[in-house]
C-alpha cells in the first residue's frame, strides 16, 4: 500500500472563491497584510496500484481540466514548499467524519480502483508571508481546532492513523458507598450533570438492588434524566414569590404554587382550548417529536423547533448543520414519519462588529459564529432539498459566549400515520449512518455551563452532519411508511413506531420507545464507523443521520431490502419485549439492565423556589432596537385621513437639491439620521446575505418569500404550498423580544407571541386557525430569579394563548446558557459594551455584579407560529406592486402602549381578527408588521420593497411619535386609491370603513390607546427617483435609506 | 397519440425529483422515477422512455465537485448508454445538479464542441438563490423555441459556465449553437450581477449539444409551475417584456412533449 497525494489547484487566472473567502476572514481579523490566498484541495489516497493509476484518478475524478490543475506525489517523494508565501495545511483530526473522503472512496470503487483509505484536506498559500505574530494567529482563523488540525508548511505524506483496538471489559461504578460530596464530584467529573438529589436517588436504587451500576447504566440514567430529554425544570413544582402577574388585583407581593409548571400553564392552555373547540384541529400535542395540527382531509402538518446552542458555540458550522439535521429527523420521526416541507431558523448572536482583539478566551468571534451557523444551516437544508423560508436574527452582546441557534422543520403527515406504538416481539432496527465516537455527551453537555476550557472538555460533543445520508434515510422512511407490496396495492406501513437518534443516541431513542414495553439490545450488532468504540460509547454516541424503528418480524425482510435498494444501511440490533426492562448486551454479556419504571419515573421531584421583582428603572431606557418609551401620552385615536401634498406632482428634485434641504432643515436631518440608525441596527437590517444563500424555492411550493417586491423588502411571514396538487398553504412566522425581558419577562413573552401572530396575519394567516411553539433559552435553571422569570413567561404564555385562542403544540428548552470567563475578560467585555453598545451597559454590569465573571443570555422565548390557509393565492405581501402614477394609502391599525401599561390582550386578539378579516375580504393590498424598528422604519421598509416613494404624513403625529417609533403592536395596511385625499375619502365609505368599524368597536379599557385606523402615509410612483418625504417635503432619497438598511449584513 | 414517457433519475443527494416529475405530469407526460443503481443493473430500462431527466440536488454531496461523482458512477456503470439514447432520438435534460452531471459526462456541449466548457464556482463565491430572466437563443433545441423569454429561479453555488480559452471559446460555442439560454435583464440592458447570478461567460445559463436533444440548464423550470411561484404572483395576468410573453417553467416541458408528437 502506498499513499498518494493529489493537490488540486485553480489554474492561474481562474477564480478561487475559497482562497478569497479565507483572505476576507484574515482581513476581518486584522491580518491585513495578506494580498492573496491560494487554496488547493488535498486528497491522500492509499492505494495498491501501479503508477498508471494515479494520473487516471487525477484526470477522470479529481480535476476539472478547464479550470484546475493537479499535482501528484507519492509517499516518500519530497514535497516542495511554495515559491512565494507561506503554506498552511488543514486536515480533519483522526476520527472526525470526513464526508468528502468517504464519497471519494466510493467513486474510486465505481471506477474499479480498490483504494484502502482516503483523507482530504486543504492547503492555503498565503502571500506575502505574514509576520511571526500573525503566523501564530492564522491557524485559529482558518480552521476550528475542535475538529481540525493545522500544519504550518507542507505536511509530508504519512500513512493513515490506525484506529485503536478495543478489548471488552465490563466496568462498574461504585456508587453505593459514596457520600454526598463524592456524588457531586462523580456527577461533574463524569459529565453526568445530575443534581445531588438525583444522584442520591440513583444511589438508593442500587442500594436496594444490592449491586453497583455499570457505567452504561449510570450514563443511561444521566441521558434520560437530562434537562435536554426530560425538561425537568419546566415540569417541576414551584412556589413563586414576588411581584403579582399583570391583571392581578393584588398590589403587593404574591405567592403562587404550581404542581407542574408546564402542565399548569402552557399545556393547560392547549387542553382548555381544545375542550372549548377554539383554535385549529390539534392532532398530536406535546407527546411526540413534533406537534401536529390538521391540514386537509388527508394530511396533518407537523412542526418542531429545536435549539442547538452549545455545539454551535464551539463549532458553529457543524453545530448549526446538525441542529438543522436533528430537527428534520424529529419531523421525520414524528408519528410514523412526516415529510419535511420547510425549515425555519432563528439566531441570537452578539454584534458582528465586536472588536476582533477583545474576545474572551474560549469565545469564537460573533461574526465568525454567524457566518459559520448560516453556512451550516444552508448546507444542510439546501442539500436535503428542504426550503428554508422563515427566520430572524437578534443581536445582543449577552449572546457573546452563548449564541443561540434555533432550527425548525415543518412536515406533512397522513392522518392515518400519526399513531405509533412498538409491540413486544418487534425488531429494533437502526437505520442510516454508522455509529462513531462523535457527539458523545451532547444531552448532558447541554446542561453544562460553558467556560473557557469547554473546547478541550467537550470537543467530542461536536458532530459533523451528512445531509445526503439523511436524504436517503428520509426516502427509506417515507417509502416504508407508504409501502406497497405490488404497485397498485393499498399502502401499508412496514414499521410500528419510529424515532430519531438525537441527544443521548441509542440510549434515549430506545429507552423512550420501549418505555411501555421493554427491550433487549445487542450493541455488538450496531454498525460502526471504525473499531475501538467501547460498549457504552456505542450506546450514547450521537452520531448523526440515524433513526430507530420498531419493525414487526414479518416486515423485517421487506424493510432491509428496501433500505439496501436505496443504499442505506439497516440493521436489526435487538427486539422489543414485554418485560418492562431495558437489557443491553455486548457479545452476549449483559452490560446494563434497568427497570423502565425507575428509568422514566425514578427522577426525584422537588418543589423549586422562584422569585421575581422588577429591575431598577434604568433598564427601561431604550435599547437600539426595542424597549418602550417611558414618557409621553399616546397621541392618537380616530385619526382623520391626512392630505397628500402636491398630489399631482409630489417632488422632483435632484440629489444636490436634497443636500441643500438637509442643510437648511435640521429637523428633517435629525429625522433622517434617526431613521438611518434604526434601519441599520443589525436586528432590523436586511438579512438578504443570509436569505439568498438559502434555497427557499425547492419543492416548488414557495408562495410568499422572505424577501418581497422588486426592492427586496422584508417579508413578514413565509407561505408554502406543501402539496403539489392543492392550493392550501402553510403560513410560518416567528416572534421574539428578549430586550423586554429586562423590563418584565411577562411582557417579553406577550410581545413575542403577538409578533409571531402579526407576522402571520400580515400575509393572510388566520388567527383562528393558528398554533404556536415555545422555545425557552434561559441563562440558568437554578437561581430563583431566573426561575421567577420562567414562571412569569409561562404565565404569560397561558394568558396569551387563552386570550388569542392559540394552542401551543410543541416546545423545547435550553436552560443553561451562561459563559464563565476570567475576571480580566469580564472587565474587557464590560468595557467594550460601555464603549460600543451603551444601551446594554447596565444590563451587563448587573449580571457581573450578581455573579462575577458570568455572562448569561437575556431570557429569550422564541415563539414560532403556524397557520393553515385555504388558498395561497389570497396571500398578500409587505410590498404592493406600485405602478407608475399609482398611489397607495397606508394606515396604521394597532395598539400604542407605554412601559408599565398592561397590553390589553383581548383587544389585541380582536385587532388581529379584524385585520385578518379585512385582508381576507381583499380590501388590503399590502400589510406590514410594526416590529423592532418602529413605525416609520416599517413604512420605509414597505417603500423599499415596493421600490417607490414614501410620503409620511406628519400631521397626525403618529408617524413620528416616540411610542410608535419604538416597538409597537400593530399593522401598516396599504390600499390603492384613485385621486388624492379625496380619492381616499371615496374609498373609505365602502371598503375601509369596515375595518374602521371593526377596530373602533374593540373596547380597550387600559390606559393604552388602540389606534382605530389612522392614515399615516402614502406610497406612490411618479416617474422620478424614489424619495422619502414628510408632508411632501423631501427627507432623503429612498436608495440612501435602502443602502443603510442593507449595508450592515451585506457580507 | 402515444403518451410521452419520461424517466426521472433518482440518486443519493438528488432532491428535486418529486416536483420535476410533477412538472412533466402537468405537461402531459407519464413519469417513472428510477434509482441510478437500478438503471445500472438494467441499462435496457432506458428503452422504455423518450425523455431522460436528471433533476437538481446535491448528488453525493457535490463532494470533489458538483455532479462529478454521479457522473463518474453513470460513466462507469452505464457506459455510453445515455449517448446512444440520444442517438436514437431520445431527449435528455439536466436541471441544475443534473446539468452539472451532463457537463461532467461530456454530453453538453458535446464531444464535438469547438471548445470545452465546465460549471464552476459562482463569481460571488457562494450559493445564490434568486429569480432570473432568460432568453432561449438556439433554434434546434426541442425544449426551447428561439427567443422565448422565461422567468425562473436559480439556486446554486457552482453555476458559472467557464469555457476554455475564455471569450474566444465562448464565441465559438455560441456560433455552434451550443449556448442554449442566456441571462437577460428585465429591461433589456446588458445583464450584470444579480441578473447574471453567477458571472457566467456570455451570460450563458444553459448548454446543448449538436443535436439539440440534450439540454442542461442551471435555472429550475420545475420551480415555476404554479402562478403563485414567481416573486410577484401572476394568476391573472401574464407578464410581458416589450410586449412579449415571459413564460413560466411549464412551457419548457410542454415544448419537449409537443416536439415528440
Amino acid at each position: 500500500m502506498t499513499v498518494w497525494r493529489f493537490q488540486v489547484t485553480p489554474k492561474s487566472g481562474e477564480e478561487d472563491p475559497r482562497g478569497r473567502r479565507i483572505r476576507a476572514t484574515l482581513a476581518d481579523f486584522g491580518v491585513s497584510i495578506v494580498r492573496r490566498v491560494e487554496a488547493s484541495r488535498l486528497y491522500l489516497i492509499e492505494l495498491d496500484a501501479d503508477d498508471s493509476v494515479p494520473p487516471r484518478i487525477a484526470d477522470e475524478l479529481l480535476t476539472d481540466p478547464v479550470v484546475e490543475t493537479c499535482r501528484i506525489a507519492k509517499q516518500g517523494d519530497p514535497l516542495s514548499s511554495p515559491d512565494n508565501g507561506v503554506a498552511f495545511e488543514v486536515y480533519f483530526k483522526p476520527g472526525v467524519m470526513d464526508n468528502a473522503a468517504n464519497t471519494t472512496l466510493r467513486a474510486l470503487h465505481d471506477m474499479g480502483i480498490p483504494a484502502a483509505s482516503v483523507r482530504t484536506g486543504y492547503q492555503y498559500v498565503i502571500t506575502p508571508g505574514p509576520t511571526e505574530a500573525d503566523r501564530l494567529r492564522i491557524p485559529r482563523l482558518i480552521a476550528n481546532d475542535c475538529i481540525e488540525e493545522v500544519h504550518p508548511g507542507v505536511r509530508p505524506i504519512t500513512p493513515p492513523p490506525t484506529p485503536p483496538s478495543y478489548r471488552f471489559e465490563l466496568r462498574h461504578v461504585a456508587i453505593r458507598s459514596l457520600d454526598d460530596d463524592a456524588l457531586r464530584r462523580l456527577s461533574r467529573d463524569g459529565h453526568l450533570f445530575l443534581s445531588l438529589d438525583e444522584m442520591q436517588a440513583i444511589r438508593s436504587h442500587f442500594r436496594s438492588l444490592e449491586r453497583e451500576p455499570t457505567d452504561l447504566e449510570l450514563e443511561t440514567l444521566a441521558q434520560t434524566w437530562s434537562e435536554h430529554c426530560v425538561h425537568k425544570t419546566l415540569k417541576s413544582a414551584y412556589v413563586y414569590r414576588g411581584a403579582p402577574m399583570p391583571g392581578s388585583k393584588s398590589d403587593g407581593d404574591v405567592e403562587i404554587r404550581y404542581d407542574n409548571l408546564l402542565a399548569d400553564t402552557i399545556a393547560r392552555a392547549t387542553k382548555e382550548l381544545m375542550a372549548e373547540g377554539r383554535g385549529p384541529e390539534c392532532l398530536s400535542v406535546f407527546v411526540d417529536n413534533a406537534g401536529i395540527i390538521g391540514f386537509d382531509g388527508e394530511y396533518g402538518i407537523a412542526f418542531k423547533v429545536e435549539t442547538h446552542n452549545h455545539p454551535s458555540a464551539i463549532e458553529p458550522y457543524g453545530g448549526a448543520a446538525t441542529g438543522a439535521g436533528g430537527v428534520i429527523r424529529d419531523v421525520l420521526g414524528c408519528g410514523l414519519g412526516a415529510k419535511p416541507v420547510a425549515n425555519t431558523d432563528v439566531f441570537c448572536v452578539a454584534h458582528p462588529d465586536w472588536p476582533v482583539d477583545q474576545v474572551p478566551k474560549g469565545v469564537i468571534h460573533p461574526k465568525t459564529v454567524l457566518k459559520g451557523i448560516v453556512s451550516g444551516v444552508r448546507d444542510y437544508g439546501n442539500c436535503m432539498g428542504i426550503p428554508t423560508v422563515n427566520g430572524a436574527v437578534h443581536f445582543d452582546p449577552r449572546y457573546l459566549g452563548n449564541p443561540l441557534v434555533y432550527c425548525g422543520c415543518v412536515g406533512l403527515i397522513p392522518r392515518n400515520r400519526i399513531e405509533k406504538a412498538p409491540q413486544p416481539g418487534d425488531a429494533i432496527v437502526v437505520l442510516g449512518g454508522r455509529t462513531g465516537r462523535d457527539g458523545i455527551h451532547g444531552a448532558t453537555f447541554s446542561s453544562a455551563e460553558l467556560t473557557d476550557t469547554h473546547e478541550d472538555e467537550f470537543g467530542h460533543a461536536v458532530q459533523i452532519g451528512n445531509p445526503v445520508e439523511e436524504k436517503k434515510v428520509r426516502d427509506v422512511v417515507l417509502f416504508a411508511r407508504d409501502y406497497r407490496d405490488v404497485p397498485d396495492a393499498a399502502s401499508r406501513c412496514l414499521f410500528s413506531s419510529i424515532t430519531d437518534c438525537g441527544a443521548g443516541g441509542l440510549s434515549s431513542a430506545i429507552g423512550e420507545m420501549a418505555e411501555k414495553t421493554g427491550a433487549i439490545v445487542d450493541l455488538d450488532k450496531v454498525p460502526l464507523k471504525y473499531s475501538g468504540l467501547r460498549y457504552d460509547e456505542i450506546w450514547i454516541s450521537e452520531a448523526q443521520e440515524r433513526m430507530v424503528l420498531s419493525v414487526p418480524k414479518s416486515n423485517v425482510d421487506a424493510l432491509l431490502a428496501l433500505s439496501a435498494n436505496e443504499d442505506v444501511e439497516a440493521t436489526v440490533i435487538g427486539e422489543f419485549t414485554n418485560t418492562g426492562k431495558l437489557v443491553v448486551r455486548y457479545n452476549g454479556t449483559t452490560v446494563g439492565e434497568l427497570d423502565m419504571h425507575f428509568l422514566h419515573d425514578g427522577i426525584p421531584k422537588r418543589e423549586k423556589v422562584a422569585e421575581w421583582q422588577p429591575a431598577p428603572t434604568d433598564t427601561t431606557t431604550t435599547s437600539p432596537s426595542a424597549a418602550v418609551s417611558t414618557t409621553g401620552e399616546p397621541k392618537f385615536s380616530n385619526v382623520s385621513i391626512p392630505p397628500m401634498t402636491n398630489a399631482e406632482s409630489p417632488v422632483k428634485l435632484d440629489a444636490s437639491q436634497h443636500r441643500d434641504i438637509f442643510k437648511t432643515s435640521p429637523e428633517l436631518k435629525a429625522m433622517r439620521d434617526k431613521l438611518q440608525a434604526a434601519l441599520s441596527d443589525p436586528t432590523v437590517a436586511s438579512k438578504h446575505w443570509i436569505i439568498r444563500q438559502y434555497d427557499h424555492e425547492v419543492q416548488a411550493g414557495s408562495a410568499v418569500k422572505p424577501l418581497v417586491g422588486p426592492g427586496e423588502g422584508p417579508g413578514d411571514a413565509a407561505v408554502v404550498k406543501p402539496r403539489l396538487n392543492s392550493s392550501k398553504g402553510v403560513v410560518l412566522g416567528c416572534g421574539l423580544a428578549p430586550d423586554l425581558a429586562d423590563v418584565d419577562p411577562y411582557w417579553m413573552a406577550i410581545a413575542a407571541i403577538d409578533e409571531a401572530v402579526r407576522n402571520c396575519v400580515c400575509v393572510g394567516g388566520d388567527p383562528k386557525n393558528m398554533a404556536i411553539l415555545d422555545n425557552f433559552c434561559w441563562p440558568s435553571s437554578d437561581d430563583p430569579h431566573s426561575l421567577g422569570a420562567l414562571i412569569r413567561t409561562c404565565q404569560a404564555c397561558y394568558d396569551a394563548a387563552k386570550a388569542y385562542g392559540l394552542p401551543f403544540i410543541s416546545g423545547k428548552d435550553s436552560l443553561n446558557n451562561v459563559f464563565s470567563m476570567s475576571e480580566g475578560d469580564a472587565a474587557m467585555v464590560q468595557r467594550v459594551v460601555d464603549e460600543r453598545y451603551g444601551a446594554y451597559s447596565s444590563r451587563v454590569r448587573r449580571q457581573f455584579a450578581r455573579q462575577p465573571g458570568k455572562l448569561g443570555i437575556p431570557h429569550t422565548l422564541l415563539i414560532s407560529a403556524i397557520s393553515v390557509i385555504d388558498d395561497v393565492y389570497k396571500c398578500i405581501r409587505s410590498a404592493p406592486s406600485v405602478a407608475s402614477g399609482e398611489r397607495y394609502y397606508v394606515c396604521f391599525a394597532g395598539i400604542v402602549y407605554r412601559n408599565g401599561d398592561d397590553i390589553p390582550l383581548h383587544a389585541a386578539a380582536k385587532l388581529h381578527e379584524a385585520v385578518a378579516k379585512a385582508i381576507r375580504s381583499g380590501l388590503v393590498a399590502a400589510a406590514h408588521d410594526l416590529s423592532d424598528g418602529g413605525l416609520l422604519a416599517a413604512l420605509v421598509e414597505m417603500g423599499i420593497g415596493a421600490g417607490c416613494s414614501v410620503d409620511a404624513c406628519g400631521g397626525t403625529d403618529i408617524a413620528f411619535s416616540e411610542e410608535t417609533n419604538q416597538r409597537g403592536l400593530g399593522y401598516l395596511l396599504a390600499h390603492k386609491v384613485s385621486g388624492g385625499a379625496e380619492g381616499a375619502s371615496e374609498v373609505l365609505p365602502g371598503a375601509l370603513q369596515l375595518l374602521d368599524r371593526e377596530v373602533s368597536a374593540i373596547e380597550c379599557t387600559s390606559s393604552s390607546a388602540i389606534g382605530s385606523y389612522g392614515g399615516i402615509g402614502w406610497l406612490f410612483r411618479d416617474g422620478g427617483p424614489a424619495m422619502l418625504l414628510r408632508d411632501g417635503e423631501a427627507v432623503a432619497p429612498l436608495e440612501e435609506l435602502r443602502i443603510a438598511w442593507r449595508a450592515p449584513l451585506d457580507w | 397519440m402515444a403518451t410521452t414517457r419520461v424517466l426521472v433519475v433518482r440518486a443519493p443527494g438528488i432532491n428535486c425529483e418529486e416536483e420535476t416529475a410533477f412538472a412533466w405530469q402537468q405537461a402531459g407526460a407519464v413519469t417513472e422515477s428510477i434509482h441510478v443503481r437500478r438503471l445500472i443493473e438494467s441499462p435496457t430500462s432506458l428503452d422504455a422512455f423518450q425523455i431522460v431527466t436528471i433533476p437538481g440536488g446535491f448528488s453525493y454531496g457535490d463532494d470533489i465537485a458538483s455532479g462529478r461523482v454521479l457522473a463518474n458512477q453513470i460513466r462507469h456503470g452505464l457506459g455510453d448508454a445515455l449517448a446512444r439514447f440520444v442517438e436514437r432520438g431520445g431527449f435528455v435534460i439536466g436541471i441544475c445538479n443534473g446539468f452539472q452531471v451532463l457537463v461532467r459526462l461530456g454530453l453538453v456541449p458535446g464531444p464535438d464542441a469547438p471548445a470545452k466548457a465546465t460549471l464552476t464556482w459562482n463569481a460571488t463565491g457562494r450559493y445564490e438563490a434568486r429569480w432570473v430572466h432568460l432568453r432561449a437563443v438556439v433554434p434546434h433545441c426541442p425544449f426551447l423555441r428561439m427567443d422565448e423569454l422565461y422567468h425562473l429561479p436559480v439556486a446554486h453555488g457552482e453555476g458559472r459556465i467557464a469555457i476554455e480559452e475564455g471569450e474566444a471559446g465562448a464565441s465559438r460555442l455560441a456560433g455552434a449553437n451550443r449556448i442554449a439560454m442566456q441571462y437577460v435583464s428585465a429591461d433589456g440592458a446588458a445583464p450584470t450581477f444579480p441578473e447574471n447570478p453567477n458571472g457566467s461567460i456570455e451570460n450563458a445559463a444553459a448548454l446543448t449539444d449538436s443535436t439539440g436533444r440534450v439540454l442542461g440548464l442551471m435555472p429550475h423550470p420545475e420551480r415555476n409551475i404554479f402562478p403563485c411561484n414567481p416573486p410577484v404572483p401572476t394568476r391573472d395576468a401574464s407578464p410581458e417584456i416589450d410586449g412579449r410573453p415571459v413564460h413560466q417553467g411549464n412551457r419548457l416541458f410542454q415544448n419537449a412533449i409537443a416536439a415528440l408528437r
